[in-house]
């Protein structure tokens, strides 16, 4: 089956030639005309839309943005507080980068329409500090919007009340992680917070209730306030609705982000019709399909179970390539949709290298609150860069397995998932390859490409 | 403090947006870093002072976040990505041709004080790997020929300057 047609709701105008990421342009695709609507009904009636439309966060968890606002604290008499999450930085993930560059004002009218839904009057945007260029872009936009009175007092002539302020983060992953990102806003270091009690709809940013949302899930907000919940429900496949940006990049021939509605595209047909296949004269080997820290998927293997088709209970027996690509068939072949990073790995890759190279990445990230993680994730990179740059000995597989299973469901954030699931996914998966690597590794050409 | 009147008035601005002074930490770090190009022993009480902390308040945000420095640099920062993608796509190769082209290892200030070369993780552009951010620009597809044409172009930049 040929790949369906991309859908682009939140891409629209991405890479449109012509399209400037100033508000004149943006007006003149009718910007801002939803805002005026929105500010018009009754708030309640907008987080209606928003529960109706099914949509599911598109940071990495796809919790579901309506039930997430219904959590929040209304009673307390605090102010409530957004932050939209623009920290961006689970390895493979480059979607909200673009919308921020070149199409900054759908985040902010995104933004707006869930303040006024959720009676918040002041949002930060938490950008990471390695986009500079982001965060003047954003800043000018604000400017821009507060000078139409889209932002700032009496917006529109309503009385409602909202500011949107740009923080910049300073190169720490962890403030990716919804309580790390409060502390880190707080001044402090980005030590995330244990739940409960610090659930953000309750203590959140100064201990009021705060909604953490991601940059991508508030500009489906926006297309939902346009288009209704119900309208919004019927793009993709029940319990994955709406549209799903893949942030494709490692061995495909057009590596890049495609738009298509939830589930409608396989595995398959995302990475060989959409993208191109592998490179000339090699093959796929693995893939890793929610960002770096999602279970790696081995190409030739095949998932068999039941799942649910409508009302009935169908027999799945799948390749990789089969996989529908959303965020509940991802779940059940033991990985995860998360933030929609695909990484590619073709036949010319060692898995312990690569695993050596994810490995890295987390023992530099863990914020070191909790001992497991911060001790496992150092020690899941010391031995697998010692196997690659040292000795590696046939029982260390079994050593980075053994201390991986050690982390997760110990720790303050789930961050000690997202560190274990790499090392306990690649080595259940290649264990062949951990096993010969010892072997291997003296016949590897010394060109060869470096990855840790 | 000696900084930029600019930056002093970027600085009593950017507390504004906060209702508690202490969430101005990180802005001022920047602003104060982008002024002097690191974060003195000075810079840290004065911070202190000016949003009411201890200074081991800002002292620890300091040392937690990667992209405060507390020693000079060299005159540009060249940032290549590290992580996996990138590295899928010849990353390592690319640190190196700047490594080599400057005479330098990473994290030290070249001999000439040209530019400090870097590891760096995910800079979210994945898609267009190998990134390399030098100072605040984003460059995609860094090969090793890119990376020595970047290199070529720093270099008659600051044979120019001379
Ligand atoms: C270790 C870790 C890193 C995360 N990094 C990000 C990130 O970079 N961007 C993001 O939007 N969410 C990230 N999240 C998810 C957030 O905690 C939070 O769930 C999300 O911002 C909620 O927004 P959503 O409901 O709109 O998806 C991360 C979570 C964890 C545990
Ligand atoms: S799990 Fe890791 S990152 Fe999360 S709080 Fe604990 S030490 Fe920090
Ligand atoms: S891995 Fe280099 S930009 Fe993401």
């Amino acid at each position: 089956m040929p790949a369906p047609a991309q859908q682009r709701i939140i891409f629209q105008h991405i890479d449109e030639p012509g399209y400037t990421n100033d508000i004149e342009c943006y007006l003149r695709n009718g910007g801002y005309e939803v805002l005026k609507k929105s500010v018009a009904r009754p708030p309640a009636d907008l987080i209606d839309e928003v529960k109706k439309s099914g949509l599911r966060g598109r940071g990495g968890a796809g919790f579901p943005c309506g039930v997430k606002w219904g959590l929040v604290d209304r009673k307390s008499g605090k102010p409530i507080y957004l932050i939209v999450n623009a920290d961006e930085s689970e390895p493979g993930t480059f979607k909200d980068r673009y919308i921020m560059h070149q199409d900054p004002h759908q985040l902010i009218e995104g933004t707006i329409i869930s303040c006024f839904a959720n009676n918040v009057k002041q949002a930060y945007i938490y950008i990471r500090g390695e986009m500079p260029e982001g965060a003047r872009i954003l800043e000018k936009a604000i400017a821009e919007a507060r000078a139409k009175n889209f932002v700032g007092p009496n917006i529109l002539g309503t009385g409602y009340s909202c500011e949107i302020y740009v923080h910049r983060g300073a190169g720490a992953y962890i403030c990716g992680e919804e309580t790390g990102l409060i502390e880190s806003l707080e001044g402090k270091r980005a030590n995330p917070r244990i739940k409960p009690p610090y659930f953000p709809a309750v203590l959140g940013l100064y201990q009021c209730p705060t909604i953490v949302n991601n940059v991508e899930t508030l500009c489906h907000v926006r297309y939902i306030a346009e288009h209704g919940g119900e309208a919004y429900s019927k793009i993709g496949t029940p319990g994955n609705t709406g549209t799903r940006i893949f942030c494709v990049s490692g061995h495909v021939q057009r590596p890049g982000y495609y738009e298509f509605p939830a589930g409608t595209i396989t595995m398959g047909q995302l990475l060989n019709d959409v993208c191109g296949g592998p490179l000339p004269g090699r093959t796929f080997k693995a893939v890793i399909p929610g960002g770096s820290s999602a279970k790696v998927l081995r190409f030739g293997e095949r998932y068999k179970g039941k799942r649910k088709v409508g009302a009935d209970m169908v027999d799945y027996d799948w390749g990789v390539e089969d996989v529908p690509m959303d965020f509940d068939s991802l779940a059940m072949i033991g990985s995860m949709g998360g933030s929609g990073g695909v990484i590619v790995m073709d036949d010319t890759v060692n898995m312990v290298e690569a695993l050596a190279n994810i490995n890295a990445f987390y023992s530099h990230e863990s914020c070191g609150q909790c001992t497991p993680c911060r001790e496992g994730s150092l020690w899941m990179k010391k031995i697998s860069a010692r196997m690659v740059h040292g000795d590696a000995r046939p029982q260390d597989g079994a050593l980075l397995k053994s201390v991986a299973d050690q982390i997760p469901g110990r720790t303050i954030c789930a961050f000690g998932e997202a560190c274990s699931w790499p090392t306990q996914s690649f080595i259940i998966k290649f264990k062949d390859e951990f096993d010969a690597y010892s072997e291997v590794k003296k016949t590897l050409p010394a060109d060869r490409r470096v990855l840790v | 403090m000696n900084l930029k009147p600019e930056t002093f008035q970027r600085i009593d601005e950017v507390i504004t947006h906060y209702p508690v002074k202490r969430s101005a930490t990180l802005p001022l770090l920047h602003l104060i870093q982008e002024d002097a190009g690191h974060i003195s022993d000075e810079a840290i009480t004065w911070i202190a002072q000016k949003l009411e902390l201890q200074p081991i308040n800002v002292l620890e945000v300091v040392t937690f976040y990667p992209m405060f420095r507390r020693a000079p640099i060299g005159r540009r920062h060249i940032k290549v990505c590290r992580t996996l993608s990138c590295a899928l796509s010849g990353g390592y190769k690319t640190c190196e041709t700047f490594e080599k082209e400057f005479c330098t290892h990473r994290g030290e200030i070249s001999p000439d004080g040209e530019v400090t070369v870097e590891f760096v993780e995910c800079l979210a552009s994945c898609g267009t790997a190998p990134v390399v951010l030098i100072d605040e620009t984003l460059h995609t597809k860094v090969d090793a020929t890119k990376a020595k044409q970047l290199s070529d172009q720093i270099k008659a930049e600051a044979a120019a300057r001379k």
